[in-house]
């Protein structure tokens, strides 16, 4: 579900893990204007290491087509040292070497095809460390 | 504000509904609610479902149905709230009955989802699109997370977490309108293929056609229509992250606890006052989390409890006495419109051999998302 211009807005972060700190110390992968939990509105842009630790993961059997060639594949929510949360795949592991806890590292990859004719997406997954 | 009540309601039978379209089936539950009150004109139609665009290429559905059903010219509009769909239009034909602005009002809710081919696709438009859907993850891998927390956590089993479609089956063998009225056992449960580990098929809400319908009018006109109206006395509504990720805690549904404090605050009543409650099951780990949230049980308890038989009849408040998402069906729009008519048919007397016994409060929780919304409506007899 992507078009090629919405696409291009979502580069930023998730080409290059572009994301913001906010004064009361929340940092968000997602642009956002406001802080949700304090309303602060004041922010820098900041770029994520990619380094984080699982803190809950799955392993989907049944996916949406656009991703059924890659089942099973293991999905988990993530948590970088400057403490964004996100939610990523996690490859180039088994499954059963994944724990919550385990620390992870963000690497750019491939994500999808948009049909014969669409353009290729890209973005991040996470690989065990 | 006013007083306001259910006077009538009607719903299709869930299940795969191969010969009725949307239109169809929103008919069929309307005109049977309409005929249930006694009455032959709507003022004001309020039509939950979540994805008519993506399932059936048919938006602007007030317009539709209120054609449909014989009401042009009524003032007809569609509530989205994914999931919520359907209690979120109940809700809203309650502030116009309350607020005086109308005296018929017609909530309705209708999801056609077999006519789609990528259902894993329509239902991950309720998370967050560009930062989770985008990943790969689907509803049942939210929900699976969420679950593997619960578990880790609280040392839930896997075989404990079964007893909770287990019981909503048993439930549904006398509901007349479920889509799968038949028993389920923990074994069952655990050889279902995997979904999103650690949920299996059995853990998961099925895909599902059908409609619901309720009419609302001011509680001082209901014995006009009915001998037997049922108050709607609280109602709460709250929202809560769009993302999974972004939830302080994937163990709560903070939406679900607010909608849940304001609905018990307006109708001034506790956990205790309910005999049973329809609860959003979309997944088995739901089911045991929203438990928590609306205090029927401490943090941590409620999975271990209906393990151990709580949650049925004869042994406290009653957990989905209609079979729930799980075993009814899950026709995402109509969901909280069906729960309000559990409520209502259980306070008039009229549920059959799952009636539960000397109810005065019933309780319906419908959710959005992996708890970006919630709506909880408390029904009290009269």
């Amino acid at each position: 579900m992507a078009i090629s211009p919405r696409y291009t807005r979502e580069i930023p972060h998730r080409y290059r893990l572009e994301a913001q700190r906010f004064s009361s110390g929340y940092v968000t992968l997602a642009n956002r204007y406001v802080d949700p939990e304090t309303g602060s509105r004041e922010f820098e842009n900041i770029t994520l290491s990619g380094k984080g630790k699982i803190l809950t993961w799955t392993v989907i059997s049944i996916a949406a087509d656009a991703y059924t060639r890659e089942t099973p594949f293991v999905i988990a929510v993530i948590e970088t040292e400057e403490g964004a949360r996100l939610t990523a795949q996690v490859v180039d592991c088994m499954p059963e070497d994944v724990k919550t806890g385990a620390s992870v590292e963000l690497v750019f990859r491939k994500i999808m095809e948009e049909g014969a004719s669409g353009i290729i997406n890209y973005g991040y997954k996470a690989i065990l460390i | 504000m006013r007083e306001v009540a259910v006077i009538g309601v009607g719903m299709t039978r869930f299940g795969e509904l191969w010969s009725q379209s949307i239109r169809d089936m929103f008919a069929e539950a309307a005109l049977k609610a309409m005929d249930d009150a006694g009455v032959k004109k709507i003022e004001s139609l309020y039509v939950g479902c979540m994805s008519s665009g993506l399932y059936t290429a048919q938006e602007h559905l007030g317009s539709v149905m209120a054609d449909y059903i014989g009401q042009r010219g009524a003032a007809a509009v569609r509530v989205e709230s994914a999931c919520a769909s359907g209690g979120q239009a109940v809700r809203a034909a309650f502030m116009e009955v309350a607020s005086g602005a109308c005296d018929i009002a017609l909530a309705g809710g209708v999801e056609k989802m077999w006519d789609a081919e990528d259902s894993s696709m329509v239902l991950a438009t309720a998370s967050d699109q560009e930062y989770e859907a985008y990943s790969g993850v689907t509803f049942p891998g939210l929900y699976a997370m969420m679950a593997r927390a619960y578990m880790e956590r609280y040392g839930l089993t896997r075989e404990e977490l079964a007893a909770v479609p287990v019981k909503n089956h048993k439930h549904a063998i006398n509901n007349p309108h479920a889509q799968y009225p038949q028993p389920l056992t923990i074994e069952g449960v655990l050889k279902a293929s995997l979904v999103a580990d650690p949920l299996r098929l059995m853990d998961c809400s099925p895909i599902s056609d059908g409609a619901a319908c309720v009419i609302l009018c001011p509680l001082d006109k209901a014995k006009q229509y009915t001998d037997k109206p049922v108050k709607i006395v609280g109602i709460g509504s709250a929202s809560g992250p769009i993302a999974l990720h972004d939830h302080a805690d994937f163990t709560r549904l903070d939406a679900v606890r607010l909608a849940g404090e304001r609905a018990y605050k307006m109708a001034n009543v506790s956990p205790k006052n309910i005999s049973f409650v329809e609860v959003h099951d979309c997944f088995s780990i739901a089911e045991i989390i929203v438990a928590e949230e609306l205090g029927f049980f401490e943090y941590g308890k409620a999975g271990k409890a209906i393990a151990n038989g709580a949650g049925t009849y004869g042994n406290g408040v009653v957990i989905n006495p209609s079979g729930g998402l799980k075993a009814k069906g899950h026709p995402v729009g109509a969901t909280g419109v069906a729960q309000v008519i559990e409520c209502t048919l259980q306070l008039q007397g009229k549920a059959g051999k799952r009636q539960v016994e000397n109810a005065r409060y019933g309780m319906a929780q419908n959710m959005g998302g992996s708890g970006g919304s919630s709506v909880v409506h408390i029904l009290e007899a009269q």
